[in-house]
């Protein structure tokens, strides 16, 4: 089996400062990792490095592509990139206004990915549209809704529903969770986990919450200040943690 | 007799409290032992000597600082995280004293979930989830709700009819019937008692002497495993 | 009036708009930007559409300007003055005798032919514009054939009112590379774009992009599959003066009690073919 995502030594720097530096990892095919640490811990900077947002100083980020078979997406041209962007790859903002248009209808927002890579039948896309909003539980009547008058996690569901649409490979997902209300969270962590294990997604989240961690990923990179201080599986890092600054993540959480 | 499925030998752990002085707390040394298929190996000595901690090192939650832990053939204490994650979804099954599960999925789902991870279809796997909570004796009007609200002795339940409802090669059990009453218990022992039959190898922790005395083959004791206090 | 150089423009700025002119030509659909300069009317009077005329006019040409398909409406009758008097050029109200015609929203009815060239006047040349509003971003999708949002307006309408309802300045695709705003023409002339004998300039002066489309350049109109492009006009409509059934046609008010008239936008065509009835009458 060939690694969906292989990181060598990816470092980014803002001027002096750190932004992320020297993170190895791979990651194959239907794994799920976190990266967890606090703001300003660099995960940010590393996811949107992964997902061709921003450019890495250096470092290696070769992803298996359909066709090519593995590729450094840090060397590719803008275009090939893009056309990763919308179709092997998805990104969920944790601002659903980040990754939604607001004025287009949800209909439109999930068929904008289709149309993007060529779809031309108007009705074929408004039927995989229909289909989508459907499984991640939005009432199919809302298609012609605009993202504005829903709550904000069918937004953030309308968000997901836009980026699988084209059947992607590999998820970034920034705090998917974040906004959201505690109940909400809940549900939209049962869909998610249900979506990676039947389309056998692979993914990569940041988030700051050892629960989502706990509940979505098998695998987990605890980062601080720029730089990786642990790894490994999800349970082991929180059960187990080894470092001081896990150890100090693991024992902060407030238990309920 | 059969091949071992669960392999330990030197296993050894310790922690390191960095937040509390960079305290060093040896827990494990020398730890042995070997499960073999269709048996069921009881681990027992005094609270706190390190029954769960053994458990979680082969469950691979904890780390092994030393020695080997070999299961179903993977040596866990050098294993990639992917190894382990395939390991506990085909061959190794844990049934841990506390349900742990994403708030407000229905039952039947948190049950079937194993199934599903393994690929099964859906319906098939939900039909087996009813089996099983048929036969712990929840009642059917409980399964669309979420567990996290049931009492102490359903989400135990919950836990073992998400445990056994995969036909686990090596299997894991914490007090899987404490907190049960006799008829659950009964339940319980039958299943261990199938598994055995088919030839799961079995490591548990039973307080409960009586349903030890029941399912276990043998008893291994791990007070033997606790390092000399000498480190403090 | 000799104080002006042929044509208004000195020829440093014609050889600087003739520059532009010819990567457009090269480049089909391609907005090229270009140093517009001050012209004595305001922007959104043709100022891009003039420059471009005055780089392509030579002293043999015979000009025809419209505005709207009409000859004889304000902008029209002072662009086509302006060039008589910097230019001296011959100027026409009949399509097939001019070789430049300078346009404001039509392209005549009278087919064009080889070496004649038409201007547009364009306001926005950037079909993206509305859509996405930085400058860079839409350089960058136009770059990399971003399109899909293209599609998405097009979708939205059609989701809201059952077909694609842009009426004018209907999206074009130049030989399945750039997306190119025709300026805003209504949707009925788009087919007259694609494989046009003559040479099509556009010139945005508030904007300073000049693009343009070669003789016998491929341009279709986008659509969908199951929503196929259409050159609609009035429905069921003639020209209330020359009878044309196949003319684009302007809704005129004749009074305050809801009288009507549907009339061709086009005053050329028209006013030839009542001309050609009346011969044939007599």
């Amino acid at each position: 089996m060939t690694p969906l995502l292989q990181v060598e030594s990816l470092s980014k720097f803002y001027g002096n400062h750190l932004g992320c530096g020297e993170v190895n990892f791979t990651l194959w095919p239907g794994e799920v990792m976190g990266i967890v640490g606090e703001s300003g811990s660099g995960k940010s900077t590393l996811l949107n490095c992964l997902a061709g947002h921003m450019a890495p100083d250096t470092g290696r980020v070769i992803f298996d592509t359909r066709t090519n078979g593995p590729r450094d997406t840090v060397t590719m041209t803008e275009s090939e990139r893009r056309w990763l962007a919308r179709t092997d790859w998805a990104f969920v903002h944790q601002n659903p206004r980040d990754g939604l248009r607001m004025n287009v209808s949800a209909g439109g927002n999930v068929g904008d990915r289709l149309m993007a890579v060529g779809a031309r039948h108007y009705g074929d896309i408004r039927r995989q549209a229909q289909d989508w909003l459907g499984r991640v539980e939005i009432d199919q009547a809302r298609i012609d809704d605009r993202p504005r008058a829903f709550s904000g996690g069918m937004q953030q569901r309308l968000q997901i529903a836009r980026n699988l649409v084209t059947g992607p490979r590999l998820v970034f997902m920034d705090e998917p969770t974040g906004g959201l209300d505690v109940s909400v969270q809940a549900r939209l962590l049962d869909l998610l986990r249900g979506l990676v294990r039947r389309l056998g997604l692979s993914a990569v989240v940041v988030t700051h919450d050892l629960a989502v961690v706990r509940l979505l990923a098998d695998r987990v990179m605890v980062m601080k200040d720029g730089r990786v201080v642990e790894q490994g599986l999800t349970d082991q890092v929180l059960d187990d943690p080894q470092h001081a600054y896990t150890q100090l993540l693991v024992s902060s959480v407030l238990q309920v | 007799m059969s091949e071992a499925m669960i392999e330990i030998s030197g296993v050894a752990k310790r922690f390191v409290l960095h937040n509390q002085g960079g305290v060093v707390l040896p827990v494990m040394e020398g730890a042995a032992l070997s499960v073999h298929c269709g048996e069921c190996v009881a681990l027992v000595g005094a609270s706190g000597a390190g029954k769960s901690t053994l458990m979680r090192m082969i469950w691979g939650n904890y780390r092994c600082d030393d020695g080997s832990i070999q299961v179903a053939g993977l040596e866990l204490c050098s294993a990639e995280p992917r190894d382990v994650i395939a390991l506990r979804r085909t061959k190794l099954g844990y049934v841990s004293q506390f349900l742990r599960v994403i708030p407000r999925v229905p039952t039947l789902d948190v049950v079937a979930e194993p199934l599903l991870a393994q690929g099964m279809d859906e319906s098939q796997a939900q039909v087996r989830a009813r089996m099983m909570l048929t036969r712990l004796n929840i009642p059917e009007r409980l399964w669309s709700l979420s567990p996290t609200t049931f009492s102490g002795g359903e989400q135990q339940r919950v836990n073992i009819a998400r445990g056994f409802i995969q036909d686990w090669p090596v299997m894991l059990l914490d007090e899987p019937t404490a907190s049960l009453d006799a008829g659950n218990r009964g339940v319980v022992l039958d299943l261990i008692t199938e598994a055995k039959v088919r030839g799961a190898a079995i490591l548990g922790i039973f307080h409960d002497a009586e349903a030890r005395g029941t399912v276990c083959d043998r008893e291994v004791d791990v007070t033997g495993f606790t390092p000399a206090r000498s480190a403090a | 009036m000799t104080d002006y150089n042929f044509a208004y423009l000195d020829e440093a700025t014609k050889r600087m708009l003739r520059r532009a002119i010819l990567k457009a030509v090269a480049i089909p659909g391609y907005q090229v930007p270009f140093s517009s300069r001050e012209m004595p009317m305001p922007y959104g009077w043709g100022t891009g559409g003039v420059q471009v005329t005055a780089a392509c006019l030579v002293p043999e040409d015979t000009l025809k300007v419209i505005d709207q398909g009409a000859d004889d409406t304000t902008n029209a009758v002072s662009i086509r003055k302006f060039f008589a008097r910097v230019a001296g050029v011959e100027t026409t109200e009949a399509t097939a005798r001019a070789s430049v015609i300078q346009t404001r929203h039509r392209i005549p009815e009278t087919p064009l032919t080889e070496g004649q060239i038409l201007v547009f006047q364009v306001p926005i040349p950037e079909p993206l514009r509305f859509l996405e509003p930085r400058e860079t971003e839409t350089r960058t999708m136009h770059a990399l054939e971003d399109y899909g949002l293209m599609h998405v307006r097009l979708y939205e309408d059609i989701a809201k009112h059952g077909e694609i309802a842009r009426a004018y300045a209907y999206p074009v695709r130049v030989e399945g590379r750039y997306i190119m705003d025709p300026s805003p023409i209504p949707k009925f002339d788009n087919p007259k774009l694609d494989n046009s004998p003559a040479l099509q300039l556009f010139g945005a002066g508030r904007e300073c992009r000049i693009y343009a489309l070669p003789p016998y350049t491929r341009v279709e109109s986008l659509d969908f599959e199951d929503y196929p492009f259409t050159a609609s006009k009035a429905a069921g409509q003639v020209c209330a003066i020359c009878g044309a059934e196949d003319s684009y046609l302007d809704e005129v008010i004749t009074d305050d009690a809801g009288g009507r008239m549907f009339v061709c936008s086009d005053t050329d065509y028209c006013a030839t073919r009542v001309a050609a009835q009346a011969e044939d009458a007599a």
